[in-house]
């Protein structure tokens, strides 16, 4: 089956080349049958590619330890349904699965603009099938999925156990759906200045592609940031890492677009800033995906060193020097077809809005490539860490969401200062109630998260008053009853109504992001069975020691060998709270030398951490126990010379056992972080929010709603 | 099993120059039958025609993305206006302004589906 594989990616590479010859000559001649053919391409690279995805997944979930792949990040032991995930967590693996989202996505891009904008949509299929033939050729030339081993080794390395967690299944297609929709408003750009149509036409064929890659790409880090709390052992969903930074990135220019394009759509301003963005959204992108790979930066989430980085850095070249020519060269019909009614008006919101989100990507971008700046410029690597991105993002945030609140409440075009006084009015008595509220409340300390809380409560004031108020312009209009008000004034309005919802799960976000970090409780010490210790208003007794050994299948599907772990009682003012059961797995290793016990324990152990809370409170524990004692090194040492292999997990019983009957001190980190899983609700909200306002409203009701518009027009012209 | 792989191989390499391949073949039929009506026709005018179709084409989806923008626009300040966001003379002012860009729009849509034929305008007012 590796034969098959390998010659889906030889055919697919053939199908890029084709289609980007086709498409090109296709436009430039005017022959449409061409540039058909160069779309219909795109299909035919999704099916290939397809079976190419197929064919890995049987190899995986079949144990076929033929391929490289399959034996370096699978087993036996692996369950089937991470085996089938396991496809993704190898370099090579997530290289097809960026091509064959890319091939799907660009598909139906193209199938839905079949009938529009050929001679963009035309340039924009050689653009993505570019990028899809270098996402091939890298596998073909340098990481090729389908590479097999002779002689076949009975058994796998086996999943990364730290990968072993139910969001790590869709983070990877999450991010990389978001990663690759990115690359549809880059394709379209550059189509719209190559075929110099660069009125709002583009916009509206890409619109819902940019939504969606915001939403994705959106899920996608806030699963990783649930990944990295609830996994992790350092107890935190941020850290700032490259790869992170790289995903955020992305994120946030894509922000700023969908913002920014609606001024284009509306008044045909702001087209070189528009082009400009999705460019970098696409090439950001990129960077991203590059980072992940080349190995220049040290990352938890990269694939370590390879050889990728110089055609990615190529790749790079080209977009940015490509981008910068197509914008420098097309400024004539770049111009804004209008001037800014008003400097109080939405549209000077979004801009606003623009200048904080680009300037907390510059601030993000400079931190992230500070180690690559030093070194070139110095010669000397030197980094920046969490407290340095803090000083520079957190006021930058806060501005953010005071925009989110303040651009509900102004009107398009213009507003007068006596309308804008009105209509803050509630937002700002929310926002007073808030601070109110935690003065009663005894919290006035950390102003900046204080701040961050009436500013939240400044959004939900404004934009409650937008439903409120529009459900009653509703209800006298159609003399409806509220409810029913309410959903017809969000249906017909989807986009305006659902990035309200967007705004409402940011500034919940936020809120969770500020009072978590502000107010968290953390303790790291050593404790013996019978100990306890004080944690915020909780306090922690260690109960007892646990192990499990697991030679095959265990419950939780960790894989480890061993587990070691503590029972704990946690109780707040004398009343039982929860029991937590924090452990860490030790791992079989590949070192023989490590012997026939030791090698069963010699991985890289990993941390299974225990959680209790409530949505005002997380109690949250990590163990890292002991097995360096020297009675518990006597097990292994004895057992690596005394047991043949077939009876090595006997001395890891041994081993066991004599940990819980003479348990030493293992050490703890404990958190209690205050609405941390608010983070995950508000994400949520904004991914409703998001897709009410991606999903398409109704063929029948759009053509009521342009009847409509018409005849309105059409009565001015009566009375003209 | 090289001999089945050689074969599914074979048999996606087929569809895809099935697939690739169609509007290529659908051209030439056409060509060919185009031909057989009128042997003295010139190809190079297809292209031609071609090009004025496309540029038609490309007009008329420009004056339909202007359109919707502009309904839309129309919606927004009748909304902003019934949220109070909107005095009742700024809206006025503004409604008027849009309206007027408006049917400006849907004159040159009007003029340019006149321009394509007797079944052109209709089409063109069609809301899509």
């Amino acid at each position: 089956m590796a034969g098959l594989g390998f010659a889906c990616l030889l055919l697919a590479l053939a199908v890029c080349a084709y289609g980007i010859a086709a498409s090109l000559y296709g436009v430039r001649s005017g022959r449409v049958e061409y540039s058909e053919s160069g779309r219909r391409s795109v299909y035919a690279l999704a099916g290939v590619l397809t079976v190419a995805m197929i064919v890995l997944e049987i190899a995986f979930l079949g144990n076929d330890f033929a391929f490289n792949t399959v034996a370096d990040t699978s087993s036996r032991t692996t369950p089937a349904l991470y085996r089938a995930a396991a496809v993704w967590s190898s370099q090579e693996g997530s290289l097809l699965l960026w091509a064959w989202l890319l091939s799907l996505w660009s598909s139906l891009a193209l199938f839905l603009t079949r009938r529009r904008l050929r001679d963009v949509a035309a340039y924009a299929t050689a653009i993505l099938l570019g990028f899809g033939g270098f996402f091939v050729g890298l596998m073909v030339f340098y990481a090729n999925p389908f590479a097999t081993t002779h002689p076949v080794p009975p058994e796998g390395v086996g999943l990364d156990p730290l990968l072993r967690f139910p969001t790590m299944i869709i983070h990877p297609p999450m991010l990389y759906s978001g990663y690759t929709l990115c690359i549809i408003p880059l394709a379209f750009g550059m189509g719209a200045l190559l075929a110099r149509r660069v009125d709002a036409d583009w916009i509206k064929a890409i619109r819902r592609f940019a939504f969606a890659a915001w939403l994705f790409l959106g899920a996608g880090i806030l699963l990783g940031a649930l990944w990295s709390y609830s996994e992790l052992g350092w107890g935190g969903y941020w850290g700032w890492d490259a790869v992170e930074n790289a995903s955020l990135m992305p994120w946030l220019t894509g922000t700023a677009f969908l913002h920014s394009l609606m001024i284009q759509e509306k008044r045909g301003m702001l087209k070189v800033w528009n082009v400009s963005l999705a460019l970098a959204t696409g090439t950001l992108a990129i960077m991203g995906t590059f980072l992940v790979r080349s190995g220049i930066l040290d990352s938890i989430h990269a694939f370590g060193g390879h050889t990728l980085g110089v055609p990615f850095v190529f790749l790079i070249g080209t977009l940015i020097g490509g981008s910068i020519y197509l914008v420098v060269s097309r400024r004539d019909m770049l111009r804004s077809e209008h001037r800014l009614d008003s400097w109080l008006s939405r549209e000077s919101i979004f801009l606003a809005n623009n200048v904080v989100l680009v300037g907390l990507c510059f601030v993000i971008f400079w931190g992230t490539y500070f180690p690559l700046i030093s070194e070139a410029v110095t010669g000397q690597e030197a980094s920046v860490g969490p407290p340095w991105f803090d000083r520079y993002t957190v006021p930058l945030a806060l501005i953010l969401v005071l925009l989110s609140g303040v651009g509900p409440v102004i009107a398009w075009r213009r507003a007068t200062l006596a309308n804008a006084r009105r209509n803050f009015v509630v937002p700002i008595v929310c926002a007073l109630l808030v601070l109110l509220a935690l003065e009663i409340a005894g919290v006035t300390q950390k102003p900046l998260a204080i701040t961050m809380f009436c500013l939240a409560g400044f959004v939900f004031g404004s934009v409650g008053q937008e439903f409120f108020r529009g459900t009653r312009a509703r209800r006298a209009m159609a003399g409806e009853a509220a409810p029913l008000a309410l959903l017809a004034l969000v249906r017909r309005n989807r986009r305006r109504y659902g990035g309200y919802i967007v705004h409402i799960g940011i500034a919940v976000l936020f809120v969770a992001v500020a009072a978590s970090s502000s107010f968290q409780h953390a303790s790291q010490l050593g404790l013996s069975p019978g100990q306890s210790t004080r944690v915020g208003a909780y306090s922690v007794r260690y109960v007892k020691p646990t192990a499990t050994l697991t030679p095959k299948y265990d419950e939780a599907h960790t894989g480890s060998t061993l587990s070691l772990g503590a029972l704990l009682d946690v109780s707040e003012h004398g009343r039982h709270v929860a029991t937590l059961n924090p452990s860490e797995g030790f791992y079989a290793s590949q070192e023989a030398s490590q012997g026939t016990v030791g090698s069963l324990i010699g991985g890289q152990p990993v941390s299974h951490v225990a959680m209790n809370g409530s949505l005002a409170r997380n109690v949250w524990v990590a163990i890292e126990p002991d097995i360096e004692t020297p009675a518990l090194k006597r097990i292994v040492t004895v057992g690596n010379s005394t047991l043949p292999p077939e009876d090595a997990l006997v001395g890891i019983a041994y081993l066991a056992r004599a940990y819980l009957q003479h348990p030493p001190q293992a050490q703890f980190n404990f958190l209690v972080s205050p609405l941390v899983f608010w983070i995950w609700i508000g994400g949520l909200i904004s991914f409703g929010g998001g897709l009410i306002a991606l999903w398409p409203a109704p063929s029948v009701v759009r053509r009521r709603v342009a009847a409509r518009s018409r005849a309105r027009a059409l009565r001015g012209l009566a009375r003209a | 099993m090289a001999f089945l792989i050689a074969i599914l191989t074979l048999v996606l390499i087929g569809l895809v120059v099935l697939v690739v391949g169609a509007p290529l073949r659908r051209a030439r039929r056409l060509a060919d039958a185009s031909l057989a009506v009128d042997d003295g026709h010139d190809v190079s005018d297809g292209a031609a025609s071609g090009a004025s179709v496309a540029a038609d084409e490309r007009r008329h989806d420009e004056l339909e993305a202007a359109r919707e923008a502009k309904y839309r626009e129309i919606r927004d300040a009748e909304l902003d206006f019934r949220t109070g966001k909107l005095s009742r003379d700024d809206y006025d002012a503004i409604d008027a302004e849009l309206r007027a860009e408006a049917i400006e729009i849907l004159d040159q849509i009007e003029r340019s589906a006149s321009e394509d034929g007797p079944e052109g305008p209709e089409r063109a007012l069609r809301p899509s």
